[in-house]
């Protein structure tokens, strides 16, 4: 029996923005997997809820006229994994949120919850950060699209207004063209469980894959809110593909991030880690975009 | 015969189906709802409880408080058999609701509802105002003078201290050219994360009680709500239905009497009480966590001249199992490698931490921890292969123990490691292994395991058995012994089915406990179900089959002894002709117009032994050391567990035991907080039980001595498979890295520290990342070993 005041379901994302209006204090739940479990904690106890599941034309993964891959909102993280298009263009992404939890969990829980949530460990979410994704959110002014690092504001608080909605993640050609992802999940077990640190690369060879013409690399949890490490991106950049780029590029990693000593684990810990899977990131990267490392 | 077959478990369908009923499928609907106001400190005492906010919430019924506990009858927890000495019987130390805060997570107040949104906001609005005391939490720090006391009677917070004194210690280690090898061993506090949560309900009738509860040991729970209530207890019906797993957390008193006091306070009403995860962690028990310190001094030979054990075993805040935990393990110490110079000093000491009760293996974990990695450690040092020097000083066949009068009838230690080693393809791995260096590194270890079944001679051993004899040929089986998803109604079954002489069909075990009918039995802990019901099964059974027999002399005319009930016919034994079956038999008998009888048997087996129950664990890793993460490869158990009722059931039981065993050693403890006391991980998201996906396939073996002092030849196998798992994946890290971890769990923040103290990340910056996996384990090339 969970503690909930009320509970409003829309059926489209308009009805989604007239209720959200109507009802400024309401919480927006999706699959739940995060908010229905916040209530029985009593964080949102009492909570009125907006349910935005309903929405339909939220679901889907599709590539758009221009090579921007859209990722509907309501999306679960089961779909984004066998989804084509994904599995094609960003396999990496779906190898992240296969991560997510254990099965029942990727059944319900949404890509869209996942980085609304705000929090740092959500694996979706450094992936995306990697892609330089863009979020849209849909409100009483219209449509907005702004990059996801904007949107993330700190832990537990990201860039919606009242009255409005995440309704799709994007994509831009620019940014997956030519690149090859690798994501490690460093966790303490190999299923239902939350990241310590989770790190994304992508790369981008040059044409003989002797160069790195470009590489992005996010983490999770080594800050409160997803970050990029972009003095070790620079680091890699035009640099040849051996073995000492990969060093530097995961020594780099230091200067960037800022994870905390607490009980879940240490800042030592942490940094010791970042390093080495950084460098297996990006190594695995580079062997996927046809580099060889000698 | 059904014994030794693996019949289908006589629940199967029920389960599988949803059909069966647990306790909160049982419970009315209408039932009220208590919840429980755990103390926010670890050491005070509670000066006010200002409940006026939660009482206001509609559908709040009452709220009670410490205060309103009138009558204080202080009671002990422990699921142990009664004693009428009273210098035997359990620590006292316990109330319903308490003033007096020993822990953070202690029981202040409860508040009764019409459901659990109204309890769960009222439990949010009561303020608690304290006076605040020093805690400690270190198990060594609270046996210093000045630490902050728990209880009055216990100075420096020593529950008990034992001792076992062999030979001369002293003495011996003067001999000269003796080895000594040295080390402490630490184990973490683990919960037992049985799936059903802790559940009761409690209502009256007329001026009896009735409990429905989650508990392995029924009978016992309706003695200590008595106590604590101060009623009579035949006033008190408890009842078990089937549980959702116990693993000795339902083998305590948990919060019967609480429930019962409510349903009292509440005009008799049925109250529920189903207990949140979060609080099942903190409020329930958990498992001892103990530090031991060994000191060996062994001969150039590899014998042992002279050992020493002292051991600290953490109880938390109430005494519960108390010192029997710590005792057990202390008691396995000079028996296991026996040496003729021993010195053992056992504590269990009080701390404001979550109580430590009963817990799979009883001890036998932790001291198995400390044990076999030492041992490890004694080979290395004498550069002794591990499985030789295990075979040189391990207990001999025909040991026997003073106290328990216990003997190795068969060469067990040997039969189960030749075993587990053929399957694991132990020798070739371990020469393989050796002297790896990179990255990534694979080790094979091993550990045995020492336990006994029941608890002969230390407290009382009885089981009872009641059969009625149905006009179809059928009967009803019931024992004290409970059903805790271990399978036991289908050895029961099996059992009964074999010394009747009837097709199992005709069995019916009736799982449910019911105190008003059910014969006075102590319930399921100490792997004793079927080693102990066997017993009274099979007196009880000759003792209906005499009376069937009896019978069907005046139907047959046909003396008795060369009667005999076979696949549930009367046979006449001198030529085999069926002279009737034993269903028109059981339908005369009962319906009979010259001679009705109701036929029955009921008796009491008083057990006055105990019996070993060996085995071993080898496990096999990969060690990522950059990544400070050990993957368990492979893993095999082997057990002599005397004869094997129903092999399937065994081999699930054995698994279930390792999948505990693997998340003992690789991830599961419970954290504290420094700062206030507080429990930080009490949910399943933090606190890291095992996962399937963290489990290779798990391989269990058996090797068969039948136990001459059993009725079936049956004995431990509830608890032994969580003894040596931990240590043996210990041991393999330790081949695989030649780093001896101290302190289990070895998760990667344990190894982290371990690997980084012995220099495994003393290389260049950016190491551990030069070259992906694969390319480091095979080429292995420029990477240092300590």
């Amino acid at each position: 029996m969970y503690d909930i005041k009320a509970l409003y379901e829309a059926r489209s994302v308009e009805e989604a923005v007239s209720l959200l209006t109507e009802h400024p204090e309401a919480q927006i739940i999706a699959g739940g997997s995060d908010v229905l479990v916040q209530i029985r904690e009593g964080k949102r106890a009492g909570a009125e809820l907006v349910s935005i599941y309903g929405i339909d034309a939220l679901r889907g993964v599709r590539l758009e006229e221009d090579g921007t891959i859209r990722i509907g909102s309501l999306t679960s993280f089961s779909h984004i994994e066998a989804d084509t298009i994904i599995k094609e263009k960003i396999p990496v992404l779906g190898e992240a949120v296969g991560k997510v939890g254990g099965p029942q969990i990727r059944n319900i829980g949404t890509i869209g919850g996942n980085t609304c949530n705000g929090v740092t460990s959500a694996d979706s979410a450094s992936t995306l950060f990697a892609w330089d994704a863009i979020i849209e959110i849909t409100g009483p002014e219209g449509v907005r699209r702004i990059p996801i690092q904007d949107f993330y504001i700190k832990a537990g608080k990201v860039d919606l207004k009242p009255g409005e909605l995440q309704t799709g993640i994007l994509i831009p050609k620019k940014s997956w063209e030519g690149y090859t992802g690798h994501y490690i999940k460093y966790a303490m077990r190999e299923a239902m469980d939350i990241a310590n640190l989770g790190c994304s690369v992508n790369v981008k060879l040059s044409e003989d894959k002797r160069t790195i013409e470009d590489a992005r690399i996010a983490y999770g949890v080594a800050g409160p809110i997803p970050l990029r490490a972009v003095s070790a991106e620079e680091t890699a950049k035009g640099r040849p593909v051996d073995k000492k780029t990969v060093d530097e590029f995961a020594a780099a990693v230091l200067n960037d991030i800022h994870p905390r000593d607490s009980w879940r684990a240490a800042k030592a810990f942490r940094e010791h880690i970042a390093v080495v899977i950084a460098g297996r990131a990006f190594t695995q990267a580079v062997i996927l975009g046809g580099g060889v490392l000698s | 015969m059904y014994a030794g077959k693996s019949v289908k478990r006589v629940d199967a369908y029920d389960k599988v189906t949803g059909r069966t009923r647990y306790t909160d499928d049982l419970c009315d609907r209408g039932a009220y709802v208590a919840r429980i106001l755990h103390s926010t400190i670890a050491h005070g005492k509670v000066l006010k409880i200002d409940t006026a906010e939660a009482e206001k919430v509609p559908g709040v019924v009452k709220i009670l408080t410490c205060f309103d506990l009138k009558e204080k009858h202080y009671f002990a927890t422990a699921g142990h058999p009664w004693s009428t000495d009273p210098a035997h019987q359990d620590v006292a130390d316990r109330l319903i609701l308490t003033e007096d805060v020993k822990f953070y997570g202690d029981d202040i107040a409860a508040v009764v509802a019409e459901d659990e949104v109204a309890a769960a906001q009222a439990l949010r609005l009561i303020r608690v105002e304290y006076e605040e005391y020093p805690f400690v939490l270190d198990v060594q720090e609270a046996m210093k003078d000045g630490a902050p006391q728990l209880h009055e009677a216990y100075p420096n917070n020593i529950l008990k201290h034992t001792q076992i004194r062999k030979g001369d210690y002293e003495q011996a280690i003067k001999e000269p050219g003796l080895i000594k090898v040295e080390g402490w061993y630490d184990t973490p506090t683990v919960q037992h994360c049985h799936i059903e949560n802790f559940i009761c309900y409690a209502e009256m009738t007329g001026d009896r009680i009735q409990i429905v509860s989650s508990t392995q040991i029924p009978h016992i729970v309706r003695r200590v709500v008595g106590q604590a209530l101060g009623m009579d207890w035949g006033r008190i019906k408890v009842v078990k239905p089937y549980i959702g797993g116990g693993f000795g957390n339902k083998q305590d008193i948990l919060y019967e009497p609480l429930c019962a006091w409510l349903s009292i306070q509440t005009g008799g009403h049925l109250v529920k009480l189903d207990v949140p995860r979060e609080e099942t962690f903190v409020s329930n028990r958990v498992r001892h966590a103990i530090r031991s310190h060994i000191i060996s001094w062994v001969r150039p030979d590899g014998t042992y001249a002279a050992r020493k054990l002292e051991c600290f075993s953490d109880q938390g805040a109430y005494a519960s199992h108390g010192h029997s935990i710590c005792a057990k393990g202390a008691g396995a110490f000079p028996q296991l490698y026996p040496c003729d110079n021993v010195e053992v000093d056992a504590y269990t000491v009080f701390t404001n931490k979550p109580v430590a009760g009963a817990m799979r293996g009883y001890g036998i974990p932790q001291a198995m921890w400390a044990v076999e990695g030492h041992t490890e450690e004694v080979a290395a040092v004498l550069n002794e292969d591990p499985l030789e020097f295990r075979r040189k000083n391990l207990m001999k066949v025909g040991y026997t123990d003073g106290f328990s009068k216990n003997e190795m009838y068969a060469d067990s230690f040997n039969q189960c490691l030749e075993k587990a080693m053929e399957a694991i393809d132990y020798k070739r791995k371990s020469e393989e292994y050796k002297n790896q260096t990179g990255d990534i590194r694979k080790g094979i270890g091993m550990a045995v395991f020492w336990y006994n079944t029941a608890v002969w001679p230390i407290s009382l051993e009885t089981s009872s058995c009641r059969m009625v004899l149905n006009p179809d040929g059928s009967f009803q089986v019931q024992v004290g012994e409970t059903e805790i998803g271990q399978g036991a109604d289908t050895a029961f079954a099996q059992m009964a089915a074999d010394v009747v002489g009837v097709p199992i069909e005709k069995v019916h075990v009736m799982s449910c406990q019911d105190t008003d009918v059910t014969p006075f039995g102590t319930g399921a802990y100490a792997s004793r179900q079927t080693y102990t019901a066997g017993f009274s099964i099979r007196q009880t059974g000759l003792l209906l089959k005499e009376r069937i027999l009896d019978y069907a002399h005046i139907l047959t005319r046909m003396p008795v002894f060369n009667l005999d009930i076979i696949d549930g016919n009367i046979v006449r034994t001198t030529d085999g002709r069926v002279l009737m079956s034993l269903a028109s038999l059981a339908e005369e008998a009962q319906y009979s117009l010259s001679e009705s009888r109701h036929i029955t048997a009921e008796s009491t087996y008083q057990i006055k032994s105990n019996a070993y129950s060996f085995g071993c664990t080898i496990a096999e890793v990969e060690v990522d050391i950059p990544m400070c993460k050990v993957t368990l490869v492979d893993v095999v158990n082997c057990h002599d567990a005397g004869k094997l009722i129903n092999p399937s059931l065994a081999e699930a039981q054995v698994h279930g035991g390792m999948s505990m065993g693997i998340g003992y050693g690789l991830s599961e403890k419970m954290i504290f907080d420094p700062k206030t006391g507080r429990t930080l991980n009490n949910n399943l998201l933090d606190y890291k039980l095992s996962t399937f996906m963290d489990h290779p396939d798990l391989k269990a073996l058996f090797v068969e001595n039948e136990e001459p002092t059993s009725a079936f030849g049956t004995k431990a196998l509830g608890e032994p498979p969580a003894c040596s798992v931990a240590p043996a994946i210990r041991n393999a890290v330790f081949h695989a890295t030649g780093v001896a971890v101290k302190e289990a769990p070895m998760n990667p923040h344990n190894l982290f520290r371990a690997f980084s103290e012995a220099g495994l990340f003393d290389k260049e910056p950016g190491a551990g990342s030069k070259e992906d996996d694969d390319a480091a384990a095979s080429s292995g090339k420029n990477q240092e070993v300590q």
